[in-house]
């Protein structure tokens, strides 16, 4: 029987059979329906999952007429910065980056970000953040974004004022760590509103939170209420990017209208992203690198699937290196990317990437 | 993450809509600003340009759509609308608010 070439989870070349390729997109939908209790791909939707894997084409596409809109995070410093942004380090500014995005890599969209990608450290550099970010609105066509990570943990020790929650669930004290964590999304909104404002001041298009809730429950409830607090006040367009498929509970207790943030998968994180008003939800559903990249693509589109179908506003999943059924890699094999690209349009029906 | 060709080029080419070689940008906006899913977003561009959904990704009809209507390209062409001046050429096509150009015209007034 003839063989499959195609992809693990860390990227390395492997060879299945039709059999064992089925099995294993199969067998991820399984997982994925099992944990976040959501449908499981029908047999057409497997059935299209086999011919994006058996292709023998090295790089694929969508059908002519299915293509969507792109947003990125960070994009600008993957020319700028060095490896720590996957970076190629090119001696041009940021701005010359984002505009070789527009002119010459035909994205649709592009983001300008703080060289160090975080909320907190971007705060000083806000005043030189808004200059780059007027001069891009006068020279650009396309939306321009301001992005950063919420990151909430830069706020504990060592690197902040809150003792480390880490620290004290060491100790076995757990109000105390959860006081701790509720004084950083705190800081860490005000730092968001104060960023996010500066940027509408001087006709931004858009933010871009990326990797939210990294830090857990309580860093989602911070970037949920500035999302709240930002459309009461700007025409800011908002995108939420999240960190990972699961919110961990590090708090355990924080809600949001009512509902419990630890513990919500994509398509509940979906809900209260709407409330919240954002414009722009991106579902991450994490690849595992000792599963074959099918089981990863159809694993992270049985999740996104489900978040398209119960959504009302546009979904741009999240397909970067080791997520959205993308080898955790620094240089993702292109045959990969493009099946994980064309299987999140073509079968997950997303909005955008 | 991941380097800019493994990841956002190829991206680009397997699925992106082609951002100013195409309609891509303008059918962004109206996701990102107006909170609309892509079908919606798409036909309201569409019908915007008159064109069908499916011309908004083909680069020989925008390309010389976008020439005609002024509103940006992506190749340095003499005398065409450029940045701003291309914006606010596309707030008045797509009949939307694009808060950059507002502060342009504050800024004139």
């Amino acid at each position: 029987m003839s063989k499959i070439w195609t992809r693990m989870g860390d990227g390395q070349a492997v060879e299945m059979t039709s059999d064992e390729l089925r099995k294993d997109l199969i067998e991820a939908s399984e997982d994925a329906a099992d944990k976040g209790k959501v449908p499981l791909l029908d047999d057409n939707e497997i059935d299209k999952l086999m011919e994006i894997f058996s292709a023998p084409w090295r790089v694929i596409g969508v059908e002519p007429g299915h293509e969507v809109p792109l947003t990125k995070d960070e994009t600008a410093c993957t020319l700028v910065s060095s490896q720590l942004s996957s970076g190629a380090h090119l001696p041009i500014s940021r701005e010359a980056a984002v505009e070789i995005f527009e002119r010459v890599f035909a994205f649709d969209t592009m983001e300008l970000g703080w060289i160090d990608y975080s909320f907190k450290p971007a705060k000083p550099m806000v005043s030189l953040d808004q200059v780059s970010i007027e001069r891009l609105l006068a020279t650009t066509v396309f939306p321009i974004l301001y992005g950063a990570m919420p990151n909430m943990g830069l706020y504990y020790t060592p690197d902040g004022p809150c003792t480390n929650p880490a620290d004290l669930l060491g100790m076995m004290k757990v109000e105390e760590a959860r006081e701790e964590e509720m004084k950083a999304a705190e800081m860490c909104m005000e730092d968001m509103i104060f960023v996010c404002k500066r940027m509408a001041e001087v006709g931004a298009d858009g933010i871009d939170f990326d990797t939210t809730a990294s830090a857990g429950d309580a860093d989602f409830l911070a970037t949920l209420k500035t999302v709240e607090e930002l459309k009461k006040t700007t025409n800011l367009g908002i995108e939420v990017g999240m960190s990972g498929e699961f919110i961990l509970g590090m708090h355990g207790e924080v809600e949001y209208k009512g509902k419990r943030l630890a513990g919500m998968f994509p398509h509940d994180q979906l809900k209260v992203v709407e409330e919240a008003g954002a414009d722009i939800f991106g579902p991450v559903v994490n690849t595992k690198t000792n599963k074959s990249a099918a089981w990863n693509v159809a694993r992270a589109v049985t999740f996104v699937k489900e978040v398209c179908k119960q959504a009302t506003i546009p979904i741009h999943a999240n397909v970067g290196m080791g997520v959205g059924g993308t080898p955790m890699f620094e240089t993702p094999p292109v045959d990969a990317l493009s099946r994980a690209s064309v299987a999140m349009v073509e079968i997950a029906k997303v909005d955008g990437l | 993450m991941g380097d800019p060709f493994g990841m956002s080029l190829t991206h680009a080419i397997a699925s992106g809509m082609g951002g100013i070689r195409t309609a891509g940008d303008l059918v962004a906006r109206m996701q990102l600003n107006y909170r609309m899913r892509l079908p919606e977003a798409k036909k309201y561009v569409a019908d915007k340009l008159h064109v069908s959904t499916f011309d908004l990704s083909d680069s020989t009809v925008m390309r010389n759509l976008r020439e005609e209507l002024d509103i940006g390209l992506i190749e340095a062409v003499p005398g065409m609308a450029k940045g701003l001046a291309a914006k606010a050429r596309i707030a008045d096509l797509l009949d939307i608010r694009i808060d950059a150009v507002e502060i342009l015209k504050a800024q004139l007034s």
